[in-house]
């Protein structure tokens, strides 16, 4: 270790509870005190705590360690929706309570600048996790909207229903088809009726992707019945030479109720 | 090699299909059923597929051609219990298995046979 990291290293034990005090303050400040002052400090102890075990190479894993504390920290912020800078500020907000102790002793000049160099490495790491972090949420919201947008519905003993809304991609047709497929397996439905009123269109690959639904359903042993085909998209589905075969379709979601209660043999009558 | 057992219930025989379908024991379970349906005078087969995980195109034409010779003694087969895996699969590989029938378990399957619908 040279020298002039243990004499930052030792000045940094030294002064530990004003530069974290200050540290806090600075901290608490840059993230428009959103984040409560306790966890803060927390939070900083440990940072701090960990960048004096980096800073004296005592051990080879505080490097490691330091990582996944700054991932976790950026992971926090970006959960509160601070902004990156934000979360980078806080770390870097540490020079500044560190430059404010060193700023009368013109002999820790040299080691002060390669403790800023450390900082601003830990700064541009929380800056990384961060936006992986944010990636992350935007995966899971993109993957929970795909399972919101597709729900099986219990219309009736026996009869499910699956009404679709929004453009279907393979990807999301797949899933409504697996969805479909266990959804029968599990509630023993004969009937499962497939409502496309909120597709706005159609096109050869879904309507091969809705045929092929309809099959598998058979295969099983259920009875599968799209509905809600709208004008525009018979019209589509007309022009485009596509061949609905012996799929069964209906008007709208009631008729294919109506129809799966008639095979069901029951009956809707007037109370 | 395994076979298949078939077991008979009323005029029915129930084939439950447990294991790994190997090429030979396929071939082996067309020819007992076939011997089965003319011993009993069965009027239906219900091919119970429930414990099958995997299938390829061999099984699929096999299932077929259960369907059409069970036709030809006069006999309904029924193809339960198949899993949303499998019947994926099967419409992948382009195979609907015209004039098979399909019922999701084997009591709805029974009961079909027994409606006669």
């Amino acid at each position: 270790m040279d020298s002039t990291q243990a004499r930052m290293a030792a000045f940094l034990h030294a002064s530990q509870p004003e530069v974290l005090q200050r540290w806090t303050e600075a901290a608490s400040a840059s993230s428009g005190n959103r984040v409560p002052a306790a966890e803060l400090r927390r939070e900083l102890e440990e940072i701090y705590a960990l960048v004096l075990r980096l800073i004296t190479g005592a051990d080879d894993s505080a490097a490691g360690e330091l990582r996944a504390v700054l991932a976790e920290f950026s992971r926090a912020r970006a959960r509160r929706g601070l902004t990156p800078s934000e979360t980078a500020l806080s770390i870097f907000s540490l020079k500044d309570a560190v430059y404010a102790l060193v700023a009368d002793a013109a002999e820790m000049v040299p080691e002060y600048l390669v403790f800023a160099g450390t900082v601003d490495d830990l700064g541009l790491q929380t800056f990384e996790s961060f936006v992986a972090a944010r990636e992350q949420v935007i995966a899971d919201q993109a993957e929970s909207m795909l399972e919101l947008s597709t729900p099986v519905v219990r219309l009736w003993d026996g009869i499910i229903a699956v009404p679709l809304v929004g453009t279907l991609d393979s990807a999301r047709t797949q899933l409504v088809m697996e969805k479909l497929l266990d959804s029968l397996v599990a509630t023993e439905a004969e009937h499962a009726v497939i409502d496309i009123t909120g597709v706005p269109t159609v096109d050869t690959e879904v309507a091969q992707h809705l045929l092929k639904t309809v099959q598998a359903a058979r295969l099983m042993g259920a009875e599968c019945t799209i509905t809600g085909i709208r004008p525009q998209i018979a019209h589509t589905i007309v022009s485009l030479g596509i061949e609905f075969g012996d799929v069964l379709t209906k008007q709208t979601l009631a008729d294919g109720l109506r129809y799966a209660l008639d095979r069901c043999g029951l009956k809707v009558v007037p109370a | 090699m395994e076979r298949v057992p078939i077991l008979r219930i009323g005029s029915t025989l129930l084939v439950s299909i447990q294991i790994d379908l190997q090429d030979q024991s396929v071939q082996q379970l067309q020819e007992d059923l076939a011997e089965q349906i003319v011993a009993t005078a069965a009027n239906g087969v219900i091919i119970d597929i429930t414990a099958v995980e995997i299938v390829d195109s061999f099984i699929g034409r096999m299932l077929s051609t259960i369907g059409s010779m069970s036709r030809l003694f006069g006999a309904r087969t029924i193809l339960v219990g198949m899993r949303p895996a499998v019947a994926i699969t099967l419409v992948e590989l382009g195979l609907s298995l015209e004039g098979v029938q399909t019922a999701l378990n084997t009591e709805k399957g029974l009961r079909l046979l027994a409606g006669g619908a």
